[in-house]
């Protein structure tokens, strides 16, 4: 008999109240999250991946919106580098987010209408915890794995130390232990665009069939540039034009850079909510793990007895290897079992997404290392 | 533990089972391998070079890319039983800090150099008056990686004089063991195995 909880495109309630770092309450949760893969008989083969910011479950199958490729379609599948023929990969939309999961857009029980903004701030300890639900519902007791990309890897630093029984390995890719302040001021730009379009509407814009996509475009087309290198960006566009053979002199896109951008910010509103991006980018803002723990890295690392692999990439300046250095470090000093390597591409922060071999075979090296 | 180079061979015969090791500058990660494979040591590596770093992550090994002249201050003190610098030493910028740092967090250290005494060596000084290119020794003065060259008499005056003591020495002349009789000009590489007094 198959059991209903694993496969594509599931969800679950969870009734019970849920308790947020702010003090607020939400009276249950919602989870959309999807499984590849089979769970053996130990529960024992079970991989996290945890998403990026603007990320969502459809990690490895179609998104029923925008009709594309799951974002790590290259990573996750039988015989790819997380291999679905030994693990079974789990992937929840995150609390705040907006494709099937608990967030703003969601209906508040007491009123009968969306939250909008007066859904309470998340943290990234809240997404965590949310998160131990379903795996309690999938009757997970460990997971083999977590792997984080971007803000997953901040989720992930934050199970390990939170949970430290129940994950054994962890991959931090392209991530951080403490949100810089640069990254700051570029997601309070990305803010500040949406709450400037007068269609957000203090946030009331669900069911007006008009939401602020022009803000939210804005947002997406900072965060965007954020995602590139400038090396990337010179050898993809350099100054071409895009249309005509001589520059407008008018407002126009003339240029594939300004073409390309306004693309990208335009389609993300087709498939993200402009509350949602502000909800997770300001649990993003509030991230700073050591700060829990007098400031001590090391020490909020101090119970951990997981192997870690972090992974930085050169051209990346979102989220710089210094950054990765600074866990790395601090796994050392508690003398945990640490691999660290920056490679290199020319994909900057996006650098996780692409197909390279050597961090497929690390990935795979690293997952299969220690049998689930 | 065959297939080994010679060195890290004697190494590997004389860690003993189940313990913690830091391998620095562990390359492609062979040595750290054969112990975790043959004698259930903890194996943890350091490596400069990135491709390097991923091979050794893909075959399963804790490993990261980092400096050794910047990045063992990292490590808490005695945090390994033994630390290994195969073939290291004479490329360090500040050879006598990275002993001190070995002997800080492992309470033993491997430490294994081609040695410049070396009969060859010094026929090549002495007749040809030119820096030598040897086996052990393969580039030329200009870009060769090895800037602090020593010999095994200076390695046991340096050891002496920091009060270090050495547990056990191995010597090696053309992949064959030699003895400690004239070491000195006989053997091409040397292996201690040294640790702090008491």
């Amino acid at each position: 008999m198959t059991d209903t909880r694993f496969g594509l495109a599931r969800s679950f309630r969870s009734a019970q109240p849920f308790s947020l770092e702010c003090g607020a309450v939400l009276a249950s949760l919602d989870f959309a999250y999807e499984t590849y893969g089979q769970l053996n008989a130990a529960r024992s083969n079970a991989i996290l991946i945890c998403h990026a910011t603007t990320g969502d479950q459809y990690v490895a199958s179609a998104h029923p919106r925008t009709g594309k490729p799951g974002w790590w379609h290259n990573m996750i599948g039988a015989g790819l580098p997380v291999d679905t023929e030994s693990f079974c990969v789990i992937c929840i939309n995150i609390l705040g987010s907006c494709m099937g999961s608990t967030g703003p857009s969601s209906i508040k029980p007491a009123t009968g209408l969306p939250y909008a903004m007066d859904f309470p701030v998340i943290t990234i300890g809240d997404m965590v915890e949310a998160q131990k639900l379903l795996l309690d519902h999938l009757e997970i007791p460990r997971l083999h794995a977590i792997i984080g990309p971007s803000m997953g890897g901040m989720q992930a630093l934050e199970w390990a130390v939170r949970n430290p029984d129940r994950v054994s390995a962890l991959v931090i890719l392209a991530a951080t232990a403490r949100h810089h302040p640069q990254n700051m001021a570029f997601h309070e730009v990305g803010r500040q665009a949406i709450m400037a379009d007068p269609k957000w509407r203090g946030g009331n814009y669900y069911g007006l069939d008009d939401p602020p996509v022009a803000g939210l475009s804005i947002a997406r087309m900072v965060g965007h540039m954020t995602y590139l290198s400038a090396e990337g960006i010179d050898a993809k566009f350099g100054r071409r034009l895009q249309k005509h053979d001589r520059i407008s002199y008018s407002f126009d896109a003339d240029f594939a850079i300004e073409s390309y951008l306004r693309h990208q910010g335009q389609s993300f509103t087709d498939r993200f909510d402009a509350n949602s991006y502000l909800y997770i980018t300001r649990a993003m803002n509030y991230f700073d793990l050591a700060a829990g723990h007098g400031g001590s890295l090391a020490t909020a690392f101090r119970n951990t007895r997981a192997r870690w692999c972090v992974v930085s990439f050169d051209t990346d300046w979102l989220f710089p290897t210094d950054q990765s250095k600074a866990i790395v470090h601090a796994l050392n000093a508690v003398a945990a079992p640490v691999s660290f390597v920056e490679l290199a591409t020319p994909h900057g922060h996006d650098g996780f997404l692409m197909d390279m071999p050597a961090l497929n075979a690390m990935l795979s090296g690293f997952l299969e290392a220690v049998q689930p | 533990m065959s297939g080994l180079r010679p060195d890290l061979a004697v190494i590997a015969a004389n860690v003993p089972e189940g313990s913690r090791i830091l391998d620095v500058g562990c390359g492609d990660g062979a040595l750290m391998a054969a112990l975790r494979d043959t004698k259930r040591v903890d194996a943890r590596g350091i490596e400069l070079e990135a491709a390097k770093v991923a091979t050794c992550v893909a075959k399963g090994l804790a490993v990261i890319q980092g400096d050794a002249e910047t990045d063992l201050t990292d490590y808490p003190d005695a945090a390994f039983d033994y630390v290994i610098l195969s073939e290291t030493l004479q490329t360090m910028r500040h050879p006598d800090k990275i002993i001190d740092q070995l002997l800080r967090v492992g309470r033993y250290a491997f430490v294994s150099f081609p040695n410049f005494a070396h009969w060859r060596v010094r026929m090549s000084l002495l007749w040809k008056g030119e820096m030598p290119v040897t086996r052990l020794i393969p580039v030329a003065w200009y870009e060769t990686p090895n800037i602090h060259h020593l010999t095994i008499k200076d390695f046991r005056a340096f050891v002496l004089e920091r009060m270090i003591v050495v547990e056990n020495a191995w010597f090696l002349g053309g992949d064959q063991h030699v003895g400690a009789f004239a070491a000195n000009m006989r053997a091409e590489h040397a292996i201690f195995l040294v640790h702090k007094p008491l």
